[in-house]
């Protein structure tokens, strides 16, 4: 392998002096002056409600109020992968906290006393919390008019019922496959709802100026999906791509649920008809549990066949997502977990259901796992009981069954070079499986657990990346993309992998945070692709600037581009030791010629990137044909776990976790993505979850 | 309306408050001063930690107008002309990913390492227990901390 000089090295974050101290920009941190206006939105108190009426009249008489809005001042709808939402609720509400009418006033004091006092009359229709109940033939519809929304082609939504999205797998022979089995286990696994809880709460502020542009900034991971979503739900108002600009500062905490856009489309909207002023709407951390996205609950009923010595022959997998009232984004978790809901396993025989089911609480959307780890709850719980009734060792049983590369995937493509086994082999060796366990205090008990994981979440197959390169003077860059550093070090890798193409160390270069009319298109930083996808796109505008540079030192000195190379931030020819220009010497006034003229100027590098390989068109009815992932990321946890006997408080006493992370390009980087990930997992496990009462 | 005058960051400041104005928003939006955060407005993230009189309080849980005479740190008082040891950590041991709960974290720390500059793993966690992180897992910020402790120790 290549010696890399900054790849693969644990370069210092190059955002850490802002972030530690205090100099970071977030979107609250924004000053927008004398003409900032603040919104409080009317939440919903119903669940599923038809909106009889909505009287204003005492709220605008309190001083401050500029404006009150309501559904019929934007009877628009939006979505990322189908148009199911509404920027305000139009004739009813579908959860409670749902967005039914904004107070705009000069204090954020006035628009929370005058919010309290609109009048909202709701007539109650039946309300669905369980997903299994919406299922019923004979149940309310949450959306009549299902039939004639807008989706993805890869969505396949069935008219008057609640269901959203059936993605459905069919591979092998089923009942042959269960035929073959010695023996067959069924069980039924439940997943709660989870909320992302980012420390910063969703902000985003709105202004449209005179001229009739929108500019909005916002706290997001999907700057140029905003803007997207932004100019094609205000299309009515005659907004283009080009009059919508999207600014995303530091954002304080994203892990999927500041992707796509929820309450940002709110003071984008109402920006729109308050023309010249700014407008500012910030979540209160209570909203951030009653109106953004949310990790969909699961109810998965399992059938698995294995023979006598351990072999998987067979899987029936039904998953039915709680996806919430709205599933324009959360429809794609429904089916990038119904691609995968095999787990990281070689089965040639499998059923997958993955249905996204329509109930009255608040949108599901993306949270970070994308749906795999909701279903390998199932999936590994199911394989321990298996296990242990054939008597093998859980490890063993997971090692015999594990997908290799060239085994086919659920859905008929060959799975990915990877390093599944060598990750069993590391974490069995972390957690010395083999070592039997006894605690000393007799009111404690000890054991451990071993799962297996994979991932890949399903992306458009034209999702796709772009950056732009520039030098300056003294040969430091500026390096313009659009991902969002939501805590992971993307800025800093991207330097990295700059820095590595053109010999500039990472700290002579600076990656500011997004402008959509200034950085290039990004599709959005989600998917765990954004290190790789980016990455591969600042890895070709590195490229380009390198030839540009290379030609015209062809040009100038005459020496071939193949003998050039870059070295310590200068060109250096293979066949000519003493040839030696410093970047800084050429990138950007050019090289004098014998008569004084220049050659060359300003070198800008782009690059772009979208994985060509990838198509969704697979068969609707089996899912077969068409290769929707790129690549599957695999792993293996195990953790020791003491209870007490009398209490049942569990702590966990050791972790072990292996991620086959392809070239860790910075190290302690991914270690505090594993890290941090792992712990947010515990999190889910032993502490957290949702609850919800029929309102 | 009231005025109020404390010294912030070692100057002295003056403004007109209304008695239900909290310290957090009289600092973000009328002086300029950014980096405590709103995280959840009810004192349970210690995003909007600062300094008052030396003790780290929640800025969001002080009235402005009780703050007659006080002396208030931020982090941007704390790190005025350069980083600290314990910020330079910081950076080091990655002790951060969003950034959000950073200042708020870091003025934590320092109020510990003023009043017991050698504090054990336990007593850190003890005093961090009111500022949640939900990107790191903390330990890269007990790590820091740590090490600042270990490095003068030395």
């Amino acid at each position: 392998m290549k010696h890399h000089k900054y790849i693969g090295h644990p370069v210092i974050r190059i955002d850490g002096r802002e972030k530690v101290s205090g100099a970071a920009v977030f979107a609250d941190d924004i000053d927008f002056g004398a003409n900032l206006l603040y919104v409080e939105v009317v939440t919903s108190s119903q669940a599923h409600a038809l909106i009889k009426s909505i009287d204003t009249s005492a709220a605008e008489s309190i001083e401050g109020v500029v404006k009150i809005f309501t559904g019929k001042d934007f009877p628009y709808k939006f979505g990322l992968y189908m148009k199911d939402r509404y920027i305000f609720a139009q004739e009813k509400v579908r959860f409670y906290g749902e967005q039914v009418a904004a107070v705009v006033a000069r204090t954020p004091q006035a628009a929370k006393q005058a919010a309290r006092l609109v009048n909202v009359e709701y007539e109650p229709l039946p309300v669905l919390t369980d997903q299994m109940q919406a299922l019923d033939e004979a149940c309310t519809l949450i959306h009549p008019d299902l039939g004639d929304y807008e989706h993805v082609p890869w969505f396949f939504p069935r008219a008057n019922t609640n269901i959203a999205h059936w993605r459905k797998i069919r591979k092998g022979d089923l009942d042959g496959g269960f035929a073959q089995a010695d023996y067959i286990l069924e069980d039924t696994y439940n997943v709660p709802r989870y909320a992302h809880c980012a420390i910063e709460t969703h902000v985003a502020i709105g202004k449209y100026d005179h001229s009739g542009r929108l500019t909005v900034w916002s706290s997001s991971q999907s700057p140029h999906t905003q803007r997207n979503l932004f100019a094609e739900a205000l299309a009515p108002l005659g907004l283009t791509h080009k009059d919508v600009r999207v600014i995303t500062p530091h954002v304080g905490g994203g892990f999927g649920g500041k992707a796509g856009v929820t309450m940002e489309i709110i003071p984008a909207a109402l920006a729109t008809k308050l023309r010249g002023y700014a407008v500012k709407l910030r979540w209160t951390r209570e909203q951030e549990f009653t109106n953004t996205y949310q990790r969909l609950g699961v109810i998965a009923k399992l059938r698995m066949g294995v023979t006598q010595d351990g072999v998987i022959t067979a899987l029936d997998h039904k998953i039915y997502w709680d996806a919430g009232a709205y599933v324009e984004y959360g429809a794609n978790v429904v089916n990038a977990v119904g691609l995968s809901a095999i787990g990281p396993y070689r089965i040639p025989n499998v059923s997958i259901d993955s249905v996204c089911v329509y109930t009255n609480l608040p949108p599901g959307g993306p949270y970070r796992g994308f749906g795999y780890s909701e279903m390998l709850f199932g999936l590994e719980s199911h394989i321990d009981c298996i296990a242990d009734h054939l008597g093998i060792d859980p490890v063993q049983f997971r090692r015999k069954n594990a997908i290799n590369e060239g085994d086919t995937t659920a859905y008929g493509a060959k799975m990915n070079p990877n390093g599944l086994i060598e990750a069993i082999d590391k974490v069995t060796a972390a957690i010395e499986w083999d070592k039997p366990l006894r605690s000393s205090d007799p009111s404690k008990v000890l054991g451990k657990g071993f799962a297996l994981f994979w991932k890949a979440p399903a992306m458009p197959p034209n999702a796709s990346s772009s950056a732009f390169l520039k030098f300056n003077e003294d040969a430091s860059i500026n390096l313009i993309i659009s991902g969002m550093d939501i805590g992971q070090g993307y800025q800093t890798v991207m330097a990295q992998i700059a820095a590595e193409v053109l010999s500039i160390p990472p700290a002579k270069i600076r990656v500011e945070t997004p402008d959509t009319d200034r950085n290039p298109y990004e599709w959005q930083t989600v998917a765990s692709h954004i290190t790789w996808s980016c990455g591969n796109a600042v890895k070709n505008a590195a490229l380009d600037a390198r030839d540009q540079i290379f030609s015209l030192i062809t040009r100038v000195f005459n020496l071939p581009a193949d003998t050039l190379y870059l070295e310590d931030e200068a060109v250096k020819c293979e066949s000519d030791e003493r040839f030696h220009l410093p970047l800084r010497d050429c990138v950007i006034n050019g090289i004098m010629t014998g008569d004084g003229t220049f050659k060359g100027g300003p070198i800008i590098g782009r690059g772009m990137f979208m994985p060509e390989f990838t198509s969704t068109k697979g068969n609707p009815e089996t899912g077969q044909g068409g290769h929707p992932n790129v690549h599957y990321t695999v792993g293996a946890g195990a953790i020791i776990l003491e209870i007490d006997r009398e209490t049942g408080k569990m702590r966990v006493l050791k972790a072990a976790e292996a991620v086959d992370a392809g070239c860790a390009l910075n190290p302690d980087l991914i270690k505090g993505q594993i890290t941090g990930g792992l712990l947010q997992g515990l999190a889910t496990v032993l502490y957290e979850d949702m609850r919800f009462d029929e309102k | 309306m009231k005025q109020v005058t404390f010294t912030l960051n070692d100057e002295i400041r003056s403004c007109l408050v209304k008695p239900n104005e909290t310290l957090l928003d009289i600092l973000r939006d009328r002086l300029g001063v950014k980096s405590p955060k709103c995280g959840c407005d009810h004192g349970d993230c210690g995003s909007c930690a600062v300094l008052l009189n030396g003790k780290s309080v929640r800025s969001c849980l002080i009235f402005a107008i009780e703050c007659e005479g006080m002396e208030i740190h931020t982090l941007e008082g704390i790190s005025k002309d350069k980083l600290t040891t314990l910020q330079e950590a910081f950076i080091a041991f990655n002790s951060f990913q969003c950034g959000y709960c950073a200042p708020g974290v870091i003025v934590t720390a320092t109020e510990l390492l003023a009043n017991n500059p050698h504090p054990t793993l336990e007593e850190i966690k003890e005093a961090l227990s009111g500022n949640l992180c939900r990107c790191t897992g903390y330990t890269p910020i007990f790590d820091a901390i740590m090490a600042v402790t270990w490095k003068e120790n030395k």
